[in-house]
């Protein structure tokens, strides 16, 4: 028995019930437009967009914060590495130590990088966190008419990851049972490490062929046409989601060439 | 007979890469809803004959010689519960084969639910596959092959790895659903408990053939020595008894109110135990599934802090070693004290040689190369392992890695063995030759703890028993009772299996 991580969203809400695969195009069709600019509008107008679609996705925004902190450490990082050794220097200079400056332009461009971080990554976050694997797998089979080889073989193999860790420990454990540690030596440690690593993929490798025969003793991939017990439908509301979800994007970018702001990448 | 659901004529096959045919000559025919217990030695091939029934062997794994005809579908269930179950939730792990065989969406959910009714899952469609016990998915593993409505069921081992109440789940399952005209063959270790689902019992020699067939008392009227000496649990006959005479040494080791929660885990595994472990002592540590057996392995064996109470060695076990808490000790030094023998062998192999894995020891140890020759060659013969000297561990069968993994524990001779659960699904040969080595450990002056469901190597060896109450399944502020410690198991008779 292994503990699952527990679902963020819940699962009635109207965008956490759309189809799987035009949540996942939805979220590209709008992270992908946002990423054509450098200014700090764009982004922060696609952010307010997507923090606004959270409670739609059964999501609470605590919950949100808590399980993308690292997204937010990273984005922070990101921000005050740009003050620091940022290069873009315009407008007034706010502080000045020797050849460093720090400039609005610097400001500028660093929220301009930590929100499309955010904004880019916000979407994915939200999708993934209201979207059941199982339910992933049926709609890309069914609808994006991926192989199932492909797509249910994935979704076998991912449900033995959590024993992985379970796995990891064991291995430690057994080996300090069997007399082997490293104590300060930092070879012995990288040895041992790696060792460890090499048993794990190996014990990984041997479940997965456990897995794949038993798979195939039940039928699976057997050249036949599969049928679906669970049917994932693309309904009006789903394209809905995806014309909305590019229109908002092209919104955001409007908004920004008509205040002057849009930077194009690369121009 | 009725028409034939299996077939084989001179059957034989030898996997890729092996000089041996694991299979070979094999004439065998069974009827449309017989029922066979397939029995035989460690490596006599039944694997192998199950998944050629199961069309698992695909050409070119191997090279087959004469026929193997199977008239109808068949469906097979695997020992390890989880890796059969491919999906999250146990309808659609059900649903699964079904959608494979192309059955019409519509016809899918009724047949799941017969056969989730069928096995007695008490559980609706959605629940999660992680949360059931081995028991519990075994009877889903089950539930799965048979909405496939195969013509032959092959059960590969499917209660070796479960405990007691798991195993007469998963029995009690196969005796309640299986179609009368499904023809079935199984293959298990415990005899005893599976004859009332045969009426056929067939033995495959250690060649490869079938060297005995028939009804279930004549093949153990007329064979039942030799297939007991191949290592059948052959029902009715005694189990050798090997209880401690001299007198118990000093304590080794003692636990006082050991509590430990595992990372992660809302519950703790173990709280309150109380535990001394004295020489030339066998400690059976017994308890039903989640009771915290395990846990308190690793806490004896020094391998985990516990996260209330405290583990001491004494003078007796460590010399001046014994100021500093077990786990705490550097890893050469725990393993010349306390050898911890885990589940699964293969967790502690870490070499590519049987014999080399059997030196690591005690040259870690830093004993002379002589004498770690000596020691490797001793424990190679005592096991018979010595044929296999050169063989990588992962390559060798179930019993062979359960002695390898109990030996290379041995191979540095420490003054404590902690054990758990080291008769798992073992054949009655490997379960006699691990019994009398552990009764020789025990008297040669050493402490051994074995934590285990087997209520015959209770029975055959302990001479004291911990039995843990069941483990909390809700958090409870109030501490559970505290546990007991029985002296004398021998009081109870060796009949009296009160657990």
């Amino acid at each position: 028995m292994v503990s699952q991580p527990l679902p963020l969203a819940r699962p009635g809400a109207p965008l956490a019930r759309r189809n799987p695969v035009a949540k996942l195009a939805a979220g590209t069709a709008f992270s992908l437009p946002l990423l054509s600019t450098l200014d700090p509008l764009t982004p922060a107008l696609g952010l307010a967009v997507a923090l606004a679609a959270v409670p739609g996705f059964g999501v609470r925004y605590r919950d949100l914060a808590r399980r993308s902190w690292p997204l937010l450490a990273g984005a922070l990082t990101a921000f005050l590495t740009m003050l620091v050794f940022g290069t873009v220097h315009s407008g007034s200079t706010w502080l000045g130590l020797g050849p460093w400056r720090l400039t609005t332009g610097t400001v500028v461009a660093a929220a301009g990088l930590a929100l499309r971080l955010l904004a880019v990554s916000l979407p994915g976050v939200l999708v993934f966190a209201s979207t059941d694997p199982t339910d992933l797998g049926d709609a890309l089979v069914q609808n994006a008419r991926l192989p199932a080889r492909f797509a249910l073989g994935a979704l076998a193999a991912f449900r033995l990851v959590p024993l992985l860790g379970q796995e990891w420990r064991l291995l430690g454990l057994a080996r300090r049972a069997r007399g082997v540690d490293a104590g300060r030596s930092p070879v012995a440690r990288v040895r041992l490490f790696a060792a460890r690593s090499f048993a794990l993929l190996a014990g990984a490798i041997r479940r997965g062929t456990r897995l794949a025969v038993a798979m195939d003793a039940r039928g699976f991939d057997s050249g036949l046409p599969r049928t679906a017990a669970r049917v994932q439908r693309v309904g009006p509301a789903d394209w809905l989601l995806v014309v909305l979800a590019g229109g908002l994007a092209a919104a955001a970018l409007a908004a920004s060439l008509a205040a002057g702001t849009f930077r194009p990448l690369g121009g | 007979m009725a028409t034939a659901t299996v077939r084989l004529r001179g059957f034989g096959w030898r996997h890729a890469g092996r000089r041996r045919y694991a299979l070979r000559g094999v004439d065998l025919s069974v009827g449309r809803g017989e029922r066979v217990l397939l029995l035989g030695p460690s490596g006599a091939g039944k694997s192998t004959l199950l998944a050629a029934l199961a069309g698992l062997l695909a050409t070119d794994s191997g090279q087959a010689e004469g026929e193997c005809v199977v008239d109808g579908r068949a469906g097979i269930v695997f020992q390890d519960p989880s890796t059969q179950l491919v999906m999250a939730r146990a309808g659609d792990d059900v649903a699964f084969g079904l959608e494979n065989l192309a059955v019409p969406a519509g016809q899918i959910w009724p047949r799941v639910d017969a056969a989730l009714r069928a096995v007695g899952f008490g559980y609706p469609r959605a629940r999660s596959t992680h949360a059931l016990s081995g028991g519990e998915q075994q009877r889903l593993a089950l539930a799965g092959v048979l909405a496939l409505r195969p013509a032959l069921l092959l059960l590969d081992e499917p209660t070796a790895n479960l405990d007691p109440a798991g195993a007469a789940l998963v029995r009690a399952a196969l005796a309640a659903a299986l179609p009368a005209d499904t023809t079935m063959i199984l293959v298990e270790h415990r005899v005893a408990e599976s004859l009332p689902l045969v009426d056929r019992v067939l033995v495959l020699g250690g060649d490869g053939t079938v060297t005995a067939d028939g009804a279930p008392a004549q093949v153990f009227a007329g064979h039942g020595a030799t297939l007991a000496a191949q290592g059948v649990w052959v029902p009715g006959l005694a189990v050798p008894s090997r209880r401690g005479t001299g007198p118990a040494g000093p304590d080794l080791l003692a636990g006082t109110a050991l509590g430990y929660r595992h990372p992660g885990a809302a519950t703790p595994a173990l709280s309150h135990v109380d535990v001394s472990v004295p020489a030339a002592r066998a400690l059976a540590v017994t308890g039903p599934n989640g009771a915290g057996k395990s846990t308190l392995a690793l806490l004896l064996g020094g391998l985990v802090r516990p996260d209330t109470g405290t583990v001491a060695a004494t003078a007796a076990l460590a010399g001046h070693h014994a100021g500093t808490p077990p786990y705490r000790w550097r890893a050469a030094t725990l393993a010349r004290h306390i050898g911890s023998v885990f589940q699964n062998p293969e967790h502690q192999f870490l070499t590519g040689r049987v014999d080399t894995e059997l030196a690591l020891g005690p040259r870690r140890a830093g004993l002379a190369a002589p004498a770690v020759r000596s020691i490797v060659d001793e424990l190679l013969v005592r096991l018979r392992l010595d044929p296999l000297a050169g063989a990588n561990p992962y390559t060798l069968s179930g019993g062979q890695a359960r002695r390898l993994s109990v030996a290379t524990a041995l191979a540095a001779s420490p003054g404590m063995l902690v054990l758990d659960e080291p008769t798992f699904g073992q054949d009655r040969r490997t379960w006699c030759d691990l019994v009398d080595l552990l009764a020789g450990v025990r008297d040669a002056g050493r402490a051994v703890v074995l934590v285990t469901h087997d209520a015959d190597l209770v029975t055959a060896l302990a001479d004291r028993r911990l039995d843990l109450p069941p483990g909390p399944a809700d958090p409870d502020p109030v501490a559970p009772p505290a546990r007991v410690a029985v002296d004398g198991v021998a009081a109870a008779g060796a009949g009296d299996r009160p657990w």
